[in-house]
C-alpha cells in the first residue's frame, strides 16, 4: 500500500504536510520527538503517493514516499 | 518503492551540530528547508552534482555549505555574484548556484547583482524573498511591505519615512541581458510544483549557456512573521503575492545567445611581456636565499616616493626576487604625507601589506615621526636629513643620515633624493648591482626626459657612500 514515512526525530512539527496532503492521510500527534516537537504521522488508507508532503515539506529528510510496498511503522 | 526521498544532493549528515545531526538549522515551516530540497533534487535529476558550485550567502542560509554536497564558497554579503563572475571567469563549465535572501541581493548586494545581471553572467540566482531580514531577528527589509509590522517598524512600515518594497525581478527586467526572470511562491503545494519547474528551467538555462537566469522565491518566514507555519502561508497568498506577482517575467531561452563572453586568450609569454613593461625588465635570475625586505618608502607627494617605490620593485625582479609594490592611497595623499610599501623576497609574498618594515627611507618630518616605531628591532633607518632636524630615538635599528634633498638640489629636480636614498639603500645592504640599477632606471622614471638628472644623481650617490660611508 501506498505510503509516506516520516522519520520522527527530523520532523518539526510545522504541520504544512498535513494541510497540504489532498488525501488528509497526515496528521500531527500528541507524542514528542528527540527535538521537542509533536510530529506527523501518516496514514496509508488513501495516500496515492502524489509526493506533496515530500515537495512542501521544509526538512530535507524528514518525509519519504513510498509507492506499492512500504516498511511497516 | 520509494518515489521521494531525501535527493542525494544533500549530505547525509549536516555536521554543523555535531555528527550524527539530519536536521537543518532552519525554524519549523521555514520555506529554506523547501527550496533547498528543490535545488537538490534538481542538481541529481540533470547530473550537475558534480561540477556545481554553490555561493552560500550571509543570511539563514549561510550554513548551506553543510547541506549540499556540492563545491561551495561562502561569499561575504552580497557578493555573491560578483564571487560567480569571477568563478565564471576560470571555471567555464562549473554550474553556479547563487542563492541568496533578500538582505544580501536586495540591500547590501545590489550593485553586485545588478552588474552581473547586466553583464549576462552564466549563472542562476535564487533570491529568496521573505519579506523581512530572517537571520539577525526581523527586522525591516527593502522587500517588507507597507503597512508590516517588523523588529525595526513596530507600526508598520511606512512608504513616506521608509521607502516602498522593492520588487526586485520588476527591477531585473529593466536589464537587458538576463535570458530568464521569474517570481514563483511557496505558499501553496501547488506553487512549490510549479516553483520546481521554474527552477528546473534556470538551471537548464546555465548548463546550456544561455546566460543570466534570475528566480525569486516567495518565502515563508513563520517564525519573525509571528504566525505558525500553515497561517503563514495562507498570509503570503493574501498579503505577499498581490504586491509581489507570481509570473514569468522574461523568457528569452528559445533566442541564440546574444553575447560572446570568451575571454581573450593569451600566452604565457606575452601576458610576461604586457606585466613586465614591455620586456624590457629582464628576469634575473639565482637571487640570494633567505632575504627578505620589507621597505617602507614616506615623504610628501612630489617627493618621488611611488616612484622609487616602482623602481625598487623592478629592481628586484630584474635581480630575481619575487616582489610587490603598494602604494598607500590613504587620504595623507591629499595633505601632504605619501608612502609606498614595497616587499622583495626570495620566497613567495603573501600580502604586499608592510607593517612592521625593516628598511625605512624617510624623506620628510612627519613619515619619520609616523613609521620610526614601526621598524623592526635591528632594521634600518635612513632620514633625509636635509629637511628632518629630528634625530632617530629608537636605539636598538640602524640610522644613516643623508643630505638627500642637499645633494638632489645640485640636479635642478629635488625629487631625485628618492633615487639617492634607494641607492644608498641598496649599496649599504650590499643588495646594488649598478648595472642592473642603470637598465631600469629608465623605465621607472616618468618623465623621459629627467632620466639623464636621474643617472647622474645615482653616480653621485655611489661616491657619496664609497666617500662618506664606508
Amino acid at each position: 500500500m501506498n505510503r509516506s514515512v516520516i522519520e520522527a526525530d527530523l520532523c518539526k512539527g510545522c504541520r504544512v504536510c498535513v494541510n497540504s496532503c489532498p488525501n488528509h492521510c497526515l496528521s500531527i500527534g500528541s507524542a514528542i520527538n528527540r527535538l521537542g516537537y509533536q510530529y506527523a504521522h501518516s496514514t496509508p488508507e488513501k495516500c496515492n503517493a502524489c509526493g506533496i508532503c515530500f515537495y512542501v515539506c521544509p526538512e530535507p529528510g524528514a518525509i519519504t514516499v513510498y509507492k506499492g510496498d512500504a516498511p511497516d511503522v | 518503492m520509494i518515489v521521494k526521498e531525501k535527493p542525494k544532493a544533500f549530505y547525509d549528515t549536516f555536521e554543523r551540530k555535531g555528527a550524527g545531526q539530519k536536521v537543518t538549522h532552519y525554524c519549523p515551516g521555514c520555506g529554506h528547508g523547501t527550496a533547498h530540497k528543490l535545488i537538490a533534487e534538481l542538481l541529481v535529476e540533470l547530473d550537475i552534482q558534480d561540477r556545481t558550485i554553490f555561493l552560500s550567502p550571509v543570511g539563514c542560509s549561510v550554513f548551506a555549505y553543510y547541506y549540499m554536497d556540492t563545491g561551495n564558497i561562502q561569499c561575504a554579503h552580497g557578493r555573491a555574484p560578483a564571487v560567480g563572475t569571477g568563478i565564471r571567469r576560470t571555471h567555464k563549465d562549473a554550474i553556479l548556484i547563487s542563492y541568496q535572501g533578500d538582505g544580501d541581493l536586495a540591500a547590501i548586494g545590489t550593485a553586485e547583482i545588478i552588474h552581473a545581471a547586466n553583464r549576462g553572467e552564466n549563472m542562476t540566482v535564487f533570491f529568496i524573498n521573505n519579506a523581512i531580514y530572517g537571520m539577525t531577528g526581523g527586522q525591516m527589509a527593502p522587500t517588507t511591505l507597507e503597512g508590516q509590522k517588523t523588529l525595526t517598524t513596530p507600526l508598520g512600515r511606512s512608504s513616506g519615512r521608509d521607502g516602498n518594497p522593492i520588487g526586485m525581478a520588476e527591477l531585473m527586467n529593466a536589464i537587458k541581458a538576463p535570458v530568464y526572470i521569474e517570481r514563483v511562491s511557496l505558499s501553496t503545494a501547488g506553487k512549490v510544483l510549479k516553483a520546481r519547474k521554474v527552477f528546473k528551467k534556470a538551471l537548464e538555462n546555465q548548463i546550456e549557456k544561455k546566460g543570466f537566469s534570475f528566480v525569486e522565491v516567495l518565502s515563508p518566514c513563520p517564525i519573525n512573521w509571528k504566525m505558525d507555519p500553515v497561517e503563514a502561508r495562507s498570509w503570503m497568498q493574501a498579503q505577499l503575492e498581490p504586491i509581489y506577482p507570481v509570473k514569468n517575467f522574461r523568457d528569452e531561452s528559445l533566442l541564440p545567445p546574444p553575447h560572446d563572453d570568451t575571454l581573450p586568450q593569451m600566452e604565457e609569454k606575452e601576458m610576461k611581456q604586457l606585466l613586465s613593461a614591455g620586456g624590457a625588465i629582464p628576469e634575473g635570475k639565482n637571487p640570494a636565499p633567505d632575504l627578505e625586505q620589507r621597505v617602507k618608502i614616506a615623504g610628501f607627494g612630489g617627493q618621488g616616493v611611488l616612484s622609487a617605490g616602482v623602481l625598487l620593485a623592478n629592481y628586484a625582479i630584474a635581480r630575481g626576487y619575487q616582489a610587490t609594490w603598494l602604494p598607500s592611497y590613504g587620504p595623507e595623499m591629499r595633505g601632504g604625507k605619501a608612502n609606498a610599501s614595497v616587499i622583495f623576497s626570495s620566497r613567495a609574498i603573501g600580502s604586499p601589506v608592510v607593517a612592521v618594515p625593516n628598511v625605512l627611507i624617510a624623506l620628510n618630518t612627519p613619515s619619520l615621526i609616523s613609521f620610526e616605531p614601526d621598524v623592526e628591532r635591528g632594521g634600518l633607518i635612513m632620514v633625509n636629513s636635509t629637511l628632518i632636524s629630528d634625530k632617530v630615538k629608537r636605539e636598538d635599528v640602524d640610522v644613516l643620515y643623508i643630505p638627500a634633498s642637499e645633494m638632489a638640489k645640485e640636479s635642478g629636480v629635488m625629487a631625485t633624493a628618492n633615487v639617492i636614498m634607494l641607492t644608498i639603500y641598496l649599496k649599504y645592504k650590499g643588495l646594488a648591482d649598478t648595472e642592473i640599477l642603470k637598465k631600469i632606471l629608465p623605465l621607472s622614471v616618468k618623465r623621459k626626459d629627467a632620466v639623464a638628472v636621474n643617472l647622474k644623481m645615482m653616480e653621485k650617490a655611489l661616491t657619496y657612500f664609497e666617500e662618506e660611508l664606508t
